[in-house]
């Protein structure tokens, strides 16, 4: 198939979207099941103890992924609101609120193992590191984005508001990491410093990476099925989605 | 567009909310009595040690000034959006981003600049130092600028919303993060002796950064909300 052949612009309409999305959904979600069970396995299973934290550490096979795809998903929203802000498209506009719980359920999930993995490692629920500080905020961020979408009345206007208000927080996502990075080092040293790891076995580099490819395929059927409700609940007065509730 | 007509336009912005400020004085009086009142709470709250009273001051008065620049976002278009003034500004051949600019201006004026002006006589009640008590006005002398003009992308993106007074604190919050870093930290380092030129800087590079890309979030944030 010759990418040149698709008229892309064919997905501004909701109505080309929705099919789509339908017929995607599946594959994603089984590609999903499969990395996230070898993963787990691999991470679970396979990979060896480590010497010094025992199998508590095993909880970063959660971790790391579910924090990659906190940040990537943030800026996957907000490239989603920027496209559909300059080319008021609608679709792109519905997939930035469609990704939006995704990446704050990514987020709140990093945070709470991260807590859970630091209770048994460092000996505390919380410390106000740079990354943890800056993940918490990006919670908020998120929080941010799916309130103010949820506030405002007429969908149009939600769209664009919120799709500003991402464009905004990513920028300010690097500079809140270096200030609070900055802030922490000013003050004092760094009590716990996790650029140093020692050195991973590959087994556990193996696992890491499957359970990141699932959560990434994870986050695409889930944010694609959302899609669907999303267009379902704003089109409903249509007739092509009338017609689908009679057949 | 010319340039003189330009600059006419943000003076008359400016002026004309500083005049309706004048005529409405107990708005300011509110936000600088909420940032006295709040900065006096803190040691009722946390007890009379002036050593602990003096490692909290910075960060305390910082957060308060924090708290009632965003008090007082909520007015920066409010009334404007209300009775139509807004749309007939968005029509206006003048650019928007300079009414932005004169609107952000004048409300720094009004709720930035009494909080710079009153910070030394709160930091007392803290016990700072004099220097300590320099840096901290210089500090928000640079610092709430920057407030009032990433607060205005919120108050623009949340004009005619429901709760939107507490929708701004929830999405402006967390964008003066690092302002409040910046600031408080200038007061800490100059009380032990590090200096504050760093952060100092810092906090003029966010106030140039705001200033250069705020006010055009903001414009685009008006145009939606009265298209």
């Amino acid at each position: 198939m010759e990418l040149e052949r698709i008229n892309w612009f064919r997905f501004s309409s909701v109505q080309a979207v929705y099919p789509l999305a339908g017929t995607l959904i599946p594959w994603f979600a089984a590609l999903a099941m499969l990395c996230m069970t070898a993963g787990l396995y691999i991470g679970l299973f396979a990979a060896p103890t480590d010497y010094q934290q025992g199998d508590a550490y095993r909880i970063i096979f959660v971790h790391v992924p579910a924090a990659w795809m906190s940040m990537f998903l943030y800026v996957v929203m907000a490239g989603w609101a920027g496209l559909g802000l300059g080319l008021n498209a609608r679709p792109s506009l519905m997939m930035a609120q469609a990704v939006a719980p995704t990446g704050a359920m990514f987020t709140f999930l990093a945070l709470l193992t991260g807590a859970l993995w630091g209770k048994p490692t460092w000996g505390t629920w919380w410390v106000w590191d740079a990354r943890l500080t800056s993940e918490l905020i990006l919670l908020f961020q998120y929080l941010g984005f799916i309130l103010l979408q949820a506030a405002i009345d007429d969908r149009r206007r939600a769209d664009r508001a919120s799709a500003v208000l991402a464009l905004v927080g990513v920028v300010n996502v690097p500079i809140i990491y270096y200030s609070v990075r900055w802030w922490n080092t000013l003050h004092q040293g760094a009590s716990v410093s996790m650029t140093a790891t020692p050195k991973m076995a590959a087994t556990m580099v193996t696992a890491m990476l499957l359970m990141a490819l699932g959560f990434w395929m994870y986050s695409i059927a889930v944010t694609l099925t959302r899609m669907r409700c999303v267009i379902l609940e704003r089109e409903r007065q249509t007739s092509w989605v009338q017609e689908m509730k009679v057949s | 567009m010319n340039r003189s007509g330009m600059l006419a336009a943000l003076r008359g912005i400016v002026w004309r909310d500083l005049l309706l400020a004048l005529r409405r004085r107990s708005d300011v009086a509110t936000t600088v009595f909420f940032f006295a009142i709040v900065t006096s709470l803190f040691p009722l709250g946390v007890g009379p040690e002036p050593v602990v009273l003096r490692t909290i001051g910075p960060g305390v008065l910082w957060v308060a000034a924090l708290l009632s620049c965003m008090l007082s976002l909520g007015r920066l278009f409010a009334a404007d959006y209300l009775d139509g003034v807004l749309e007939q500004m968005v029509l206006t051949p003048e650019p928007l981003v300079m009414l932005v600019i004169g609107k952000a201006f004048a409300h720094w004026i009004v709720a930035g600049l009494p909080v710079v002006l009153l910070s030394p006589l709160l930091g007392l009640q803290f016990g700072l130092g004099s220097d300590s008590l320099g840096v901290m006005a210089l500090s928000l002398l640079l610092g709430t600028p920057t407030l009032s003009l990433i607060g205005s992308i919120a108050a623009a993106l949340t004009l005619g919303v429901r709760g939107s007074s507490l929708l701004i604190a929830l999405l402006v919050l967390p964008l003066f993060i690092p302002v409040l870093i910046f600031g408080a930290g200038a007061v800490t380092s100059s009380a032990s002796g590090i200096g504050a030129e760093a952060h100092l800087s810092l906090l003029g590079a966010s106030l140039v950064f705001a200033l250069a890309f705020a006010p055009w979030a903001t414009a685009a944030a008006l145009r939606i909300a009265v298209e």
